[in-house]
């Protein structure tokens, strides 16, 4: 007895999975912006900092980098209002973890790219009389960020797939709409090949931006 | 508080024993399948070539999660009963093949081709090729982001607590819903997690260094 295949209960439903790849999409944004964020000053902070502020940067990095992001969901959205008088939505508690997740692998891939920006632009920036503060900005941050686009674009597209995580605090996203529909109609093997797509398509028009804006950067080099 | 978690010791013990061995057979069935499959994408003919290519790159494009979710619920439309714990483990090592697809395309693709052409004109057939020339030098390459990636396959283990089976992550819920200690358990959980997934990345660091002597 074979599967017959039948989109239509898909497409009465295609909602479900439109709004939540759209929420998925703002999940991985505002995660990323507050990553990026936490991920840079953190790395600059660190490359510059004494023994002890680096031990507790690393610390962060390293146990966020080594547990599950799924315990972290778990934790922030069931763990921490028992202990913390906070109360907070699904949604914005994912963007807490997520961001806070991000900010590691963020200041890690930073960090790296700091350290490659090689000692000679450092110095000429010195000798042109720029003050410490002005070579950051002017000279390591920009040369930095061009060397770790790629690793940044490859961090970005893992971290809009990890959005699905989402689901397990049963935040509407588009794992979830995807579950939804296959708890409601049945039609098992129709939702996750659309879904499968829908994450594929996503994922590689950001991997195809991102290679662009790399290209743009490369080119003024 | 401490008495109720001293008492579910055993029982998170029996989670941390099924994580380890869904991370272990993850890690095994895909090492296996990645390093045949990854040979045929680096010296197959041009369909297996496009297969594994399509393979690899639908697989790592796609959430884990939603991975899991098609293999378990998908495989008995199309006539596959699979227990849930053989349908995660499934749906783990498709994802985990995939990367170590691509580990072993990186490292293989880093040997320089003029040891491919010396062993070839010295007679080798291409197993010999394989054993004696190219894998004893790609093995560094591959090694270290494949260490990297069994933290990964640990970590994703805990996603096999969402079909029901009682790894550490589903037992730490299990615990949680009978004492109300939601927060202590977590932070037990993440714990436990941490020390695996360290000691692994700092035997990957070791290793990596152990190997850095030799120079392109």
């Amino acid at each position: 007895m074979g599967y017959a295949l039948n989109f239509n209960l898909i497409w009465r439903h295609f909602d479900k999975l439109w709004g939540g790849l759209l929420l998925s999409l703002e999940l991985a944004v505002i995660s990323i912006a507050v990553g990026v964020v936490i991920g840079l000053v953190l790395a600059v902070w660190y490359v510059s900092a004494g023994r002890v502020v680096r031990a507790v940067i690393a610390a962060y990095v390293e146990f966020i980098r080594n547990v599950p992001l799924i315990l972290l969901v778990y934790l922030v959205f069931y763990g921490l209002p028992t202990v913390v008088d906070l109360a907070y939505s699904a949604p914005t508690s994912f963007v807490l973890t997520l961001s806070v997740y991000s900010g590691a692998y963020l200041v890690e891939v930073f960090r790296s790219g700091l350290d490659a920006v090689p000692r000679g632009q450092l110095d000429a920036g010195k000798a042109i009389g720029l003050t410490p503060w002005q070579r950051l900005l002017h000279v390591r941050l920009p040369a930095m960020l061009r060397i770790t686009l790629p690793a940044l674009s490859n961090t970005f597209i893992s971290l809009f797939k990890d959005t699905s995580i989402a689901s397990v605090i049963s935040v509407p996203e588009l794992t979830f709409g995807a579950q939804w529909i296959n708890f409601n109609t049945f039609r098992i093997v129709e939702v996750y090949l659309v879904t499968t797509a829908m994450y594929l398509v996503t994922g590689y028009i950001m991997l195809f931006g991102l290679r662009l804006v790399e290209r743009r950067f490369r080119a003024a080099r | 508080m401490l008495g109720q978690i001293i008492y579910a010791v055993p029982f998170l013990a029996q989670g941390f024993a099924v994580t380890l061995w869904v991370s272990l057979l993850v890690v095994v069935l895909s090492l296996i399948a990645g390093v045949l499959l990854g040979v045929g994408l680096v010296y197959g003919p041009a369909p297996l070539r496009w297969a594994v290519r399509i393979f690899s790159d639908t697989i790592r494009g796609i959430p884990i999660l939603v991975l899991m979710f098609f293999v378990y619920y998908g495989l008995p439309a199309i006539g596959l009963h699979l227990p849930s714990f053989w349908a995660a483990v499934c749906a783990l090592t498709l994802f985990k093949t995939a990367q170590v697809i691509e580990y072993l395309r990186g490292a293989v693709g880093s040997i320089p081709k003029g040891q491919s052409e010396a062993a070839m004109a010295i007679g080798l057939t291409f197993r010999q090729r394989l054993t004696y020339v190219i894998f004893p030098q790609a093995f560094r390459r591959f090694l270290p982001p494949w260490i990297n990636g069994v933290t990964d396959a640990v970590k994703g283990s805990a996603l096999v607590s969402l079909l029901g089976i009682t790894d550490l992550m589903q037992a730490i819920n299990q615990v949680i819903g009978r004492t109300y200690e939601a927060m202590p358990l977590y932070i037990l959980g993440a714990l436990i997690y941490f020390a695996v997934n360290y000691a692994l990345s700092l035997a990957s660091r070791r290793l990596e260094r152990r190997f850095s002597f030799i120079r392109e």
